[in-house]
């Protein structure tokens, strides 16, 4: 980037005012788009929530069949999502540091569950790891069943989360320089513990960060798991599908409570992913 | 896991020549990364072209002559035709408002704008339900002024904006704030007006990166799922789209349908990747310019 800058000539005057004003339709557009589009609708959530009262809402929030679908989402997800902690950063770390025939198509195919419609992935997983699809029928025989269980969940939380594991760790094993490595080899380390003393400590937080964007992706997700699972109550039914479930029933106050639940933990994991990017930029400028 | 299993099996032959232990380990790394995302992505993806062109492609024409999918590819197309550009003008408005200006609460507005994507989008689809609904603020209203939000066009619209809201901005935010401030300025002290420093200045220098994000959002915008589908009903030939279509066709035993359909969406993920491509490679030719 040749910018020739001139930092001793400002045009802009601080001024706070003016410079309000100079993109102020800017700024309008964006308050109130946001105001209507996320604010308001999150607030009608959270008040129809206290509406109910805090102890029917914690009844309903608690019940056994939400406690359960609780606990299907988040294990699942955690599962599903450390899953590709590991094998995101080994594809990244074969993306960045070997050549091999297809690269470029690999690297490209990395990023299909953003684009790919959870629908179609719902669908296609369902069959691929049906006990009569591609992979299901090579596990039937061994009395593993993926479609229509749990497992099924999570091979379809561990496909819509794979990408963001590869793509957060790829910048920063690019930026890494190469001499450190070999300078732990030239200094006795064996491989081993180059990879777990020198490569792996500086990755930490982008592995986590993309491991917690997978983990929130993987927590919300409606359309591929919806198709892959039975949603049977207290075996695989997921708190996305209860919810709708709730919906469907004209159960609000239900569908109100156990969204709200999902809402405080998204804000959560939004929190922890911001802390983890501040803690990941400690490495920048050393 | 593995990688350090790996390397472990190495140690005990660590006196030979690091570059030959390298070399094996590759292969063995490579193995298993392909054999992981073959396993996850590719054969699934693959599985859908396939059962798609199973009955053969008269089936498959078929299957996408029928009024339904018809309707729900004519819908998808409409919701993505209207969500796409509010959700550009909005990103671009609250890219420039955010990347041009120190405020305090800054990072917290950039958090608010990235809250669709750590929202479940059933619960945005109920969130609306809840303001627009029957029940909601805004139902008595609506319901007097006759205009049906809830299991209609408007509600899907609103729901399809509200998980595709943060694309464009966060794609536009880091290329403005890397850009810089200076080509505006000189162009603004050489008398030129804001529309014109926008659409001469910043929109060239921006355009990759707002072009990409355009592009991420048209194809959520037409595989959104979850929140279309608390919010539309999911009516046949009212309020179904694309994939609304592919879930109903499967439950239905419709399997080529739902597969026919399916393509049709795969081929849009399959364009979206392929831009995507064509997008990052112009990019990294300015970054070596």
């Amino acid at each position: 980037m040749a910018v020739s800058s001139s930092p001793e000539i400002r045009v802009r005057r601080p001024n706070v005012w003016q410079q309000l004003n100079q993109v102020s339709w800017a700024w309008r557009i964006t308050v109130v788009y946001l105001s209507i589009m996320l604010l308001i609708p999150t607030a009608a959530m959270l008040l129809r929530a206290s509406t109910d009262g805090p102890v029917r809402f914690w009844q309903v929030a608690t019940s056994p069949i939400a406690l359960s679908a609780y606990e299907v989402t988040f294990v699942t997800a955690f599962i599903a999502s450390a899953i590709n902690g590991v094998f995101g950063t080994l594809l990244a770390w074969v993306l960045v540091r070997y050549d091999f025939p297809f690269k470029r198509i690999v690297d490209a195919i990395v990023d299909l569950p953003f684009a790919l419609p959870t629908a179609v992935a719902g669908l296609t997983l369902a069959t691929v790891y049906s006990d009569n699809g591609w992979i299901g029928s090579l596990l039937a025989p061994l009395g593993i069943k993926i479609a229509f269980t749990r497992l099924g969940v999570g091979v379809a939380m561990t496909f819509i989360s794979l990408p963001f594991v590869v793509r957060t760790v790829q910048p920063v094993l690019q930026e890494m320089e190469k001499d450190v490595e070999e300078s732990a080899w030239s200094l006795g380390a064996s491989q081993f513990q180059t990879f777990w003393r020198v490569i792996l400590p500086p990755l930490m937080p982008a592995i986590l960060t993309g491991v917690a964007l997978g983990f929130s992706r993987a927590v919300g997700e409606y359309g591929s798991t919806v198709l892959v699972a039975a949603n049977m109550p207290f075996q695989d039914l997921i708190a996305p599908v209860l919810v709708f479930q709730r919906l469907e029933q004209y159960d609000y106050s239900g569908a109100t409570a156990i969204g709200t639940v999902m809402l405080a933990i998204s804000l959560g994991i939004l929190l922890g992913i911001n802390l983890l990017q501040a803690w990941g930029r400690r490495y920048d400028y050393k | 896991m593995t990688i350090s299993n790996a390397s472990n099996s190495e140690l005990s032959q660590a006196q030979e020549p690091a570059r030959h232990q390298e070399g094996k380990i590759k292969y063995i790394l490579i193995g298993i990364a392909l054999l992981y995302l073959a396993l996850v992505l590719l054969i699934p993806a693959v599985n859908v072209f396939v059962q798609a062109f199973q009955g053969g492609v008269g089936a498959f024409l078929q299957a996408l002559q029928t009024p339904d999918f018809i309707h729900a590819a004519q819908l998808t197309l409409i919701i993505a035709a209207i969500v796409v550009p509010v959700n550009t003008i909005f990103g671009l408005c609250a890219a420039w408002a955010i990347a041009r200006h120190q405020f305090p609460g800054r990072a917290l507005a950039i958090s608010i704008i990235d809250l669709p994507f750590s929202i479940s989008p059933v619960v945005a689809g109920l969130m609306i339900v809840l303001l627009y609904g029957r029940n909601g603020w805004l139902g008595p209203i609506l319901e007097a002024a006759n205009f049906r939000v809830i299991f209609a066009l408007p509600g899907m619209i609103i729901a399809t904006a509200f998980v595709t809201l943060p694309f464009v901005a966060r794609e536009v935010i880091p290329v403005l704030e890397e850009v810089g401030t200076d080509q505006e300025e000189a162009a603004r002290t050489l008398g030129a007006k804001d529309w014109e420093i926008f659409w001469r200045v910043t929109l060239p220098n921006i355009r990759w990166g707002l072009l990409y994000g355009v592009i991420l959002t048209n194809a959520r915008a037409m595989g959104e799922f979850g929140a279309v589908a608390v919010v539309s009903g999911n009516i046949a030939r009212r309020t179904q789209t694309l994939p609304l279509f592919v879930e109903e066709s499967y439950k239905q035993y419709h399997t080529q349908s739902a597969f026919a359909a399916a393509v049709i969406l795969g081929c849009l993920a399959v364009v979206t990747l392929v831009l995507k491509e064509i997008v990052e490679r112009k990019t990294r030719i300015k970054d070596v310019e």
